[in-house]
């Protein structure tokens, strides 16, 4: 079974976040592997473990970085890395979804995983523009999956503990929301022992699309509401919340 | 091209959610500026179609309909708007939503914008306001061409506005659905067993600042001393360290509590989705750009370790 895995590496929101032009600078922030990779990852590692195969990750590297991620990757336990030397933090979705889809092509894959969404999007997610370049079925929200034959079971999760199981024929892309165990964790030693033995192979973009959206402006939220902040030391502070709490009643 | 809005709406056991009234007083907004009409489109039955305050509405149901089917709908929704050429298409940023927007983009090549909460028009031309990076960052876009897909995050207009009576007239799928690839096999339901954090009037409610499994007992320990129940945003749950029934948000439940503590909570779009009707808000993060402080009532720039511990020994 070949398993494909699409990998995003985004600006951290743990950092401030300072814009140039009209956009993030992405110059001046940390980048991390999207929250959702790593539940994807997890779930492509868990198929290949019950069904065999191989994994194989891949991601547009746009700044330059992206071997860091494909490193942990690989320390989770995908087989190979692949990165598409796009080196344009700009590239909007589209254009990015039209050179992995390009390039997942050339892997032949019988599933793909993506994460269900990264936080920078601005003109929707990847994983459904991946099949639609490729003409395959998209589930997104997804929280379990299982393959058997030229099938795969999964769950969608819809709010409040809904959801609903559906069978796709393969090949097909999932959009995963969680993988159906905890993500394993990889130990820094692994991952560095990883990098030194890692190859990773490249690929030039090819296809070219574009987002048709034009940017006028990126800033923080203009403030209508805020907090009523609470000063001074942790002690202060939670000796005026029970304060608070006790006035109104509810401690 | 038209100068019309299709909404296209959602519903689950017979009911619509707040999002497709939403969209509906949006849409009748920007056709009342533009010309053009509103237009609801409900893909699938079992749900009574004339509650909107559309200028029209659209029903098309089909035996492959009946259950929601990303596959079968997406193909509806794409057929449709080839025909009749809407200037802008509006989805909620939602379960269902989501696995279509951006396919139909990329099928039609015309541009999309995800995490909209505002939508206007100026000069003749729409601007998108959407929420990124968290909710730290507002764009404002200008999506170019003759049809526009706008997703729109749930929440972000009044649902009144879009409620009425209009009569829907019903069509025929207007693409065969035969050979599709993708099949409901059945309905998930909750998992019972857990106390329902939808039922309490207090919550202390943690995020990924607690760190561990071990500390969520620091959280148990100040709630038990508060009369709450510890409930969590989502990145908790899927880490294992508390059950799916204590999860606050977009695909967990929506709590209105009269108090809700947040202990490490950045306050994503996802989350206040779930919670930001609570009666009194009060945030602790050690981040003070943290989104939730726009939303709280009540916050401090501090540990939540410090400031549980604290709060412990004065409870
Ligand atoms: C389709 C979809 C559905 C989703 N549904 C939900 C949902 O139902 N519910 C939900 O919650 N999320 C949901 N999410 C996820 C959501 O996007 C966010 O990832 C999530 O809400 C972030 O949770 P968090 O605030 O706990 O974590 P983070 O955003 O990582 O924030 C952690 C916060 O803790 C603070 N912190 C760290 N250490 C400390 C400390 N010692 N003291 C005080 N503060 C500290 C940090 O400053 C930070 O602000 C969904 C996402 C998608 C794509
Ligand atoms: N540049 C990229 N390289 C590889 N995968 C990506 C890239 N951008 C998005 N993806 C995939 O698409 C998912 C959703 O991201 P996004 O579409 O940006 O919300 C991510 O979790 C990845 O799986």
């Amino acid at each position: 079974m070949n398993i494909v895995v699409a990998i995003k590496h985004i600006p951290s929101i743990a950092d401030d976040l300072p814009v140039k032009g009209n956009n993030v600078d992405f110059d001046s922030v940390d980048f991390v592997l999207n929250e959702f990779d790593e539940q994807s990852i997890e779930q492509a590692v868990l198929v290949k473990e019950a069904v065999g195969g191989t994994v194989t990750v891949v991601g547009v590297d746009v700044i330059g970085e992206l071997d860091n991620v494909l490193h942990l990757a690989l320390a989770k336990g995908a087989d190979k890395a692949v990165k598409i030397t796009g080196d344009d933090p700009a590239a909007d979705s589209h254009q990015q979804a039209k050179w992995l889809a390009e390039a997942i092509k050339g892997l032949s894959p019988n599933i793909v995983f993506a994460g269900v969404q990264a936080s920078n999007d601005l003109d929707g997610q990847i994983g459904p523009m991946i099949a639609a370049y490729l003409d395959m079925p998209y589930i997104g929200g997804v929280s379990s999956v299982e393959v058997s034959d030229h099938t795969a079971t999964v769950n969608k999760e819809f709010a409040g503990g809904f959801g609903a199981k559906y069978s796709v024929s393969l090949p097909m892309v999932v959009g995963v929301q969680a993988a159906s165990k905890p993500p394993r964790y990889a130990p820094i030693s692994k991952v560095r022992q990883v990098a030194q033995m890692a190859t990773i192979e490249k690929v030039a973009p090819s296809g070219g699309v574009s987002s048709g959206l034009s940017f006028k402006k990126m800033a923080p939220p203009v403030v209508t509401g805020h907090a009523e902040m609470i000063g001074g030391s942790s002690k202060e502070v939670a000796a005026k919340i029970v304060e608070l709490l006790k006035s109104k009643g509810l401690a | 091209m038209s100068n019309d809005v299709f909404v296209i709406t959602e519903h689950m056991d017979g009911k619509f959610s707040d999002v497709s009234f939403e969209m509906v007083g949006k849409a009748k907004e920007l056709t009342s500026a533009w010309g053009g009409q509103a237009v609801a489109v409900v893909v699938g039955g079992g749900a009574a179609s004339n509650i909107f305050a559309s200028d029209a509405t659209i029903h098309v149901d089909d035996a492959a309909l009946s259950q929601f089917n990303p596959e079968a709908y997406g193909k509806v929704i794409e057929a449709l708007v080839k025909e009749k050429s809407p200037r802008l298409v509006m989805f909620g940023w939602t379960a269902m939503g989501m696995d279509i927007a951006a396919w139909l983009s990329a099928r039609t090549g015309k541009p999309c914008v995800a995490y909209a909460r505002d939508l206007c028009i100026e000069n003749n031309a729409l601007i998108v306001n959407s929420q990124v990076y968290g909710g730290k960052m507002i764009a404002e876009v200008a999506p170019e061409g003759d049809m526009v897909i706008v997703a729109c995050l749930a929440g972000s207009f009044a649902v009144e506005a879009g409620q009425g009576s209009t009569a829907a007239t019903q069509i025929a799928s207007p693409v065969a659905l035969v050979g599709l690839k993708t099949k409901f096999v059945e309905a998930i339901k909750p998992a019972g067993g857990d106390v329902d954090i939808t039922a309490q009037a207090k919550l202390v409610s943690i995020g990924r600042g607690i760190g561990s499994k071990d500390n969520v007992e620091l959280a148990e320990e100040l709630a038990q001393k508060l009369g709450a129940t510890v409930s969590s945003s989502r990145p908790v749950v899927d880490a294992g360290w508390l059950p799916r029934t204590r999860q606050v948000g977009k695909s967990g439940l929506k709590v209105k509590p009269k108090l809700y503590l947040m202990l490490g909570i950045s306050g994503a779009p996802e989350h206040l989705e779930g919670m930001k009707s609570a009666e009194l808000i009060i945030a602790v993060n050690t981040d003070k750009k943290a989104p939730i402080f726009n939303v709280a009532h009540y916050g401090a720039t501090a540990d939540l370790f410090e400031v549980a511990e604290a709060m412990l020994e004065l409870l």
